[in-house]
């Protein structure tokens, strides 16, 4: 056995090359200007972390159209969407602060794991100055906890979970989407008006945070007004046969189904238990209905005829008549044949305050921008008057009641957007809450970060 | 009571599912020694081709209507089947609904095609490698697949309703002498498990009762002594490929209406059917039937309100906990062979 | 040197070379280019990933590699490892020593349980016998044990958690006695920018005391035994040798090796969750085992770069850089370029990754050292023997 010696030069030469490496002088980017990231050329980078593969990719691909027709109005390319009725008026397309903006997107694979990593490549690669997207509150609440570590500032999309803006608040996170909360606050009334106060109202819960949220806040705001709650059952996620859950219910008292599923499980849960017959049998002398608290199109289209009748909330539909949302859709149509599902609207609406909130600053400094969205009051979003609060960086809006229908168009490609209607637009004041309400304790913002 | 029976019957109907892919998998197995991890994939592929089979009767020309407009104020374009043109109106509804038991007349050719093609094109080069390399080989060809299924249709889950005369639910439970409501099922799910159960028949009396079918038992049991007596038993196997893909062609294809299909339902399937032919034990047709509906039964059951209320979570890793349970005090599953993947 | 022959020294000093000048070496474009934009992948957070996720495929080579066992569940042991990490920065402080430490000693405690079980079958009913354990710690993590894992939202450090042993003014971060892990310096030459980050040097460091393990125990005679065991354990029955305790240690240092890569992902990142302990995690791995070439001492390492980049890399390529990368050609051309590659990169990566992994298994069935060997070979160059001799070696069977 033949054995080499480490000859001592090389030892040296090695040492020598690592500890150059680790003595040199730093450089760190956040101090040459104060802040992660500090746009430096011609141009200010956006990270647009969504999910492309996976459950929900179909959603992400839609939020990512949406981020890039924002970013195309930021520049002045386009016919402005909403920078017509927003109802501040710094933003005149020409980029921001004059620099072009640009963005990079990254698949999260629905996964918070994958979701950081993207979103790190973008902080530490890319250099981006804000991180948008998400379609899932564990990637949303991942991302932001990093963005706060790192200094940049993150818009969330899609994240419906009380936890976001409740005991995983961070100062860099916003979240201009509602919650279950809100959602369950907002139906209660129009299904009290509906099916009455003597209910008695089964749950099919998805076993995860979101799922025991949306299950804790619909059994609170309903039992409010006298429902009861026989059982509250939890299903694995992406279980695709429900049959074994669904089956119990119609034997089990109970004459309303609560579905507190989202996506493709909600998608096979409400399609099954149409199956099981259960919407349309009589029991306890009334009509057995259905419930599905979080609606979306992508989830509407899945189910198909299925949803005729039941009840569900949204954040904003395309349907809306206000102005804003009118030259969003046309916007958006124009551009991709299509309108815009709620998720998009909320990614678009977000990275415009994200700009909004930069010009208005005169400053990409995260905690300058942090400033600049707190208690920033607004309106021409599609939503009505909004209020960014402070204390936990929600945004508080008026919510929508929806309706599954039949097909107004009978268009196929319109399944989806179509099939649901707008029953009841819930004033802002109707949906409010304490800060510190039980279901949103134990978290605090923390300190704004500008990173190392 | 009525409980139990409403379990029996999911578990018999997941069971069918389970089965009818456990079954391709073991015969693909048993003849090819091949271990197919693209199997769940060809279930996929199956529950496509009730989608492609709806898009084919759908399948429209746009007429431009100028009395109505579209959500951006343009003249709207409406859809008219070219089924309807053809058949009328009202034959091309009736027709549509039934898109997914008509799809059985597109499964079968295009399954059969998809294994042949896979068993010439790819699995034939690998009969002498390791079982290892067959796994991933299979493995690199079922993400392929899923891929290109989303490619072309997207990553949302679609829905595919089963024919109107199906698509309600019966109340078994009067039949009993039990309450109204008290044991309600969907005809569909019935129609299923009926399905499966001639299927699966078809295929053990195929092998059990034809020429073709006792040699490639035969060379099941023996493939070096049947190949000496003269019989190209490859070309036999060949074929037999073919079938089990068709096999987990139609349990998708009808399985569309229970769950709306979506590309990565193959890789759900894919770890469950291992399992199950597993705890079956591997090359044994009958095992992996038994299997499937134990399994799928004892699901149901984990899945009641009552026992979950004493084992929170039961009803997530039963598959697992029973998989453990049988490999460990039957080591080659409920009627397996020694020697079989042992190595 | 360091008790290794020469062809071993040298790969080990090659890849304590690739792993010391990673910084430089994947950033061989300029930073504001097109293609540095693209392409450059040495940036902290996916220069940890490499050494971390090379640290799992080599002790996870250790059990397949050498015993031919393959296990299809060990992403368990990562996602234990990083849960006992994060529990120790809620208990005691952000040092990363307890956190680690404890991390390596849970996952060795659980692959002795699951080990022992498991062991009791070979072939494809051991690996269903991982895979059962580890979807069963997967599903329990995601729902009922949420109060120990935090469920879907993922395990993470509050402010409000104690921190009994966090001392005054300490990095609010993961840092080794004081020098946080975030930290890093850039050296900027010209148009080209390397970073050099702590947390990425510790990893660094972490893999180069893994692979170096790693080719003592391929050379010792435990090592030899585990060989014997995967050519033909019923003869080494024979000569009257109990393959069990064997076969039970090599699983218990690779679910060891598995918890430190669970313990330093927590390190470097100080959250976890239930997903890291999916079936899809435990394929990956096996995934970037095969692709780099079982059994071979530097295979894993190169599988799980060639994974991790095209997981990090190809998945941005989205239809806008695509478009400014190939500006310099004609219009038509471009586009026709931008359309026959946009459904393999961007949401398509993962048809990029089956079909990469079919051709390796169908070609290359050595892995990518195999294919490192033929273009050697190609070319006649005599200085890759140490590979060959390696992947010889590994190959041989033993007790014939």
């Amino acid at each position: 056995m033949t054995r080499s010696h480490f000859s001592r030069r090389g030892v040296l030469k090695t040492g020598a090359i690592a500890g150059a490496g680790l003595m040199l002088p730093t450089y760190l980017r956040a101090q040459e200007s104060g802040f992660t990231n500090a746009p430096t050329g011609d141009t200010v980078t956006f990270g647009f972390n969504v999910p492309q593969t996976g459950p929900y990719a179909e959603e992400g691909l839609d939020e990512l159209r949406a981020q890039e027709l924002a970013v195309q109005h930021i520049n002045g390319e386009g016919d402005g969407g909403m920078l017509s009725t927003f109802s501040s008026k710094v933003l005149d397309g020409t980029g921001l602060l004059g620099k072009k903006v640009t963005f990079v997107s990254g698949d999260t694979q629905t996964k918070a794991d994958v979701a950081r990593a993207t979103a790190q490549s973008m902080i530490q690669k890319d250099g981006c100055i804000m991180i948008t997207g998400g379609s899932s509150s564990s990637e949303a609440i991942a991302v932001q906890g990093l963005c706060q570590e790192a200094g940049v500032i993150f818009m969330a999309g899609l994240t419906h979970s009380n936890d976001t803006t409740g005991k995983d608040r961070k100062r860099n996170g916003f979240r201009h989407f509602f919650n279950a909360y809100q959602s369950a606050v907002a139906l209660t009334p129009v299904l009290e008006k509906v099916y009455g106060t003597d209910r008695r109202a089964y749950h099919l819960t998805a076993d995860y945070t979101w799922g025991w949220t949306q299950q804790e806040s619909m059994a609170a705001s309903t039992e409010a007004v006298g429902w009861e709650t026989v059982q509250n059952v939890l299903t694995p996620v992406g279980a695709g046969d429900f049959s074994s859950y669904i089956a119990p219910v119609l034997n089990s008292g109970a004459d309303i189904l609560v579905l507190n599923h989202y996506g493709g499980d909600m998608v096979n849960s409400l399609t099954q238990a149409v199956q099981f017959g259960l919407k349309g049998k009589q029991v306890n002398g009334k009509d057995f209905q259905i419930v599905v608290p979080l609606y979306s199109e992508l989830m509407a289209k899945g189910a198909g005829s299925n949803i005729e009748g039941v009840y569900g909330s949204m954040n904003w539909n395309w349907q809306l008549q206000d102005a804003a949302t009118l030259a969003f859709v046309k916007s958006f149509g124009e551009k991709y044949g299509f309108p815009p599902s709620n998720a998009a609207h909320t990614c678009y609406v977000q990275t415009m305050l994200y700009a909004d909130a930069v010009t208005r600053a005169g400053s990409f400094n995260p905690c300058a921008v942090v400033e600049a969205l707190e208690d920033f009051e607004f309106d021409g979003m599609g939503n009505g008057a909004t209020l960014y609060r402070a204390s936990d960086h929600q945004c508080f809006k008026d919510v929508l009641v929806m309706q599954g229908i039949a097909s107004a168009s009978g268009n196929a490609n319109m399944v989806g957007y179509d099939t649901l209607s707008i029953v009841e637009t819930t004033p802002r004041a109707q949906v409010e809450y304490a800060d510190d309400h039980p279901m949103f304790a134990g978290g605090t913002l923390g300190e704004c970060a500008v990173g190392a | 009571m009525d409980a139990i029976i409403l379990q029996i019957l999911n578990g018999l109907d997941k069971g069918s599912a389970y089965a009818l892919i456990a079954l391709g998998l073991t015969l693909i197995f048993g003849t090819l020694g091949v271990v197919n991890f693209a199997h769940g994939a060809l279930f996929m592929i199956g529950a496509f081709c009730a989608v492609t089979m709806q898009r084919l009767l759908t399948w429209s020309h746009l007429v431009v209507d100028p009395t109505r407009t579209d959500f951006l104020g343009n003249p709207m374009q409406t859809e008219v089947p070219y089924l309807a043109s053809l058949v009328g109106v009202d034959t091309a509804q009736a027709m549509i609904t039934w898109a997914v038991p008509l799809s059985i007349i597109l499964v079968i050719p295009v399954m059969l095609f998809v294994g042949w093609a896979m068993e010439r094109g790819l699995i034939k080069h690998f009969y002498k490698r390791p079982h290892a390399d067959q796994i991933l080989v299979t493995f690199g060809l079922a993400i392929v697949l899923g891929e290109i299924i989303r490619a072309v249709y997207g990553a949302n889950p679609i829905q595919s309703p089963a024919p109107a005369m199906f698509s309600g639910s019966v109340d078994i439970g009067t039949y009993l002498g039990f309450q109204p409501n008290a044991v309600v099922y969907p005809i569909w799910r019935l129609v299923y498990f009926c399905f499966s159960a001639v299927i699966i028949a078809a295929v053990f009396a195929f092998l059990q009762f034809t020429t073709f079918g006792m040699v490639v038992r035969a060379g099941m049991a023996d493939r070096e002594t049947v190949g000496m007596l003269g019989i190209d038993i490859d070309k036999r196997f060949t074929l037999m490929f073919g079938l089990a893909a068709a096999v987990a062609g139609l349990a998708g294809a009808m399985y569309a209406p229970i769950v709306s299909p979506n590309y990565n339902m193959g890789m759900d399937f894919l770890v469950l059917s291992f399992v199950v032919v597993v705890v079956g034990g591997m090359g044994s047709l009958p095992g992996a039937v038994l299997a499937g509906f134990l399994l799928g039964i004892l699901q149901g059951f984990a899945s009641m309100n009552e026992v979950k209320a004493i084992l929170p979570g039961i009803d997530q890793i039963i598959i697992y906990v029973v998989a453990i349970i049988i490999l460990l005090t039957r080591p080659r599953g409920l009627m397996g062979r020694a020697g079989v993947m042992e190595d | 040197m360091l008790g290794l022959t020469r062809k071993d020294f040298t790969l080990f000093a090659i890849v304590v070379v690739l792993a010391l000048l990673a910084p430089v070496l994947l950033n061989p474009f300029p930073v504001n280019s097109a293609l540095g934009q693209t392409f450059n992948a040495g940036y902290p957070a996916l220069m940890q990933r490499f050494a971390i996720f090379g640290i799992l495929v080599v002790g996870f080579n250790i059990l397949f590699g050498l015993t031919g066992y393959l296990s299809f569940g060990h992403a368990a042991f990562l996602g234990v490892g990083s849960y006992a990490a994060v529990w120790m920065f809620k208990l005691l402080s952000f040092n990363i020593v307890p956190a680690i430490i404890l991390s390596v000693v849970v996952a060795g405690l659980f692959s002795v349980v699951i080990g022992f079980v498991s062991l009791r079958r070979s072939g494809i009913y051991f690996s269903i016998l991982t895979l059962a354990f580890a979807q069963m710690s997967y599903a329990l993590a995601y729902s009922v044990l949420t109060p120990l894992t935090n469920g879907e939202t993922g395990l993470q450090v509050y402010p409000s958690d104690p921190q009994y042993l966090a001392a005054a003014g300490a990095p609010s971060g993961p840092h080794f006695f004081g020098l946080p892990m975030a930290q890093a310096t850039t050296l900027r030459l010209g148009d080209w920018a390397f970073t050099f980050q702590v947390g990425y040097y510790l990893c660094a460091i972490m893999l180069i005391a893994a692979f170096y393990l790693s080719i003592r125990i391929f050379r010792s005679p435990f090592g030899m035994m585990l060989r014997a065991i995967k050519s033909n354990q019923t003869r080494m029955n024979y000569t009257g040798l109990n393959a069990k305790p064997y076969m039970l240690r090599a699983f218990i240092i690779s679910g060891m090796y598995a918890g430190l890569a669970g313990g330093l992902l927590a390190a470097m990142d100080p959250l976890t969750g239930a997903e890291r302990m999916f079936w899809t995690a435990s394929g990956e791995i096996v995934v970037m085992a095969i692709l780099g070439g079982v059994g071979t001492l530097i295979g894993p390492v190169l599988g799980s770069g060639v994974i991790k980049y095209l997981e990090n890399i190809v998945s941005k390529i989205n239809e806008s850089v695509l478009h400014n990368a190939l500006a310099f050609l004609p219009d038509g051309i471009e586009n026709f370029f931008v359309t026959v590659i946009h459904p393999f990169v961007g949401e398509g990566w993962h048809l990029t990754l089956g079909l990469l992994f079919m051709v390796i298994v169908i070609f290359l069935p050595g892995g990518l050292v195999e294919g490192g060997q033929r273009l050697a070979g190609l070319f006649g160059r005599r200085s890759t023997a140490t590979t060959a001799a390696d992947r010889d070696a590994a190959r041989q069977s033993p007790a014939e």
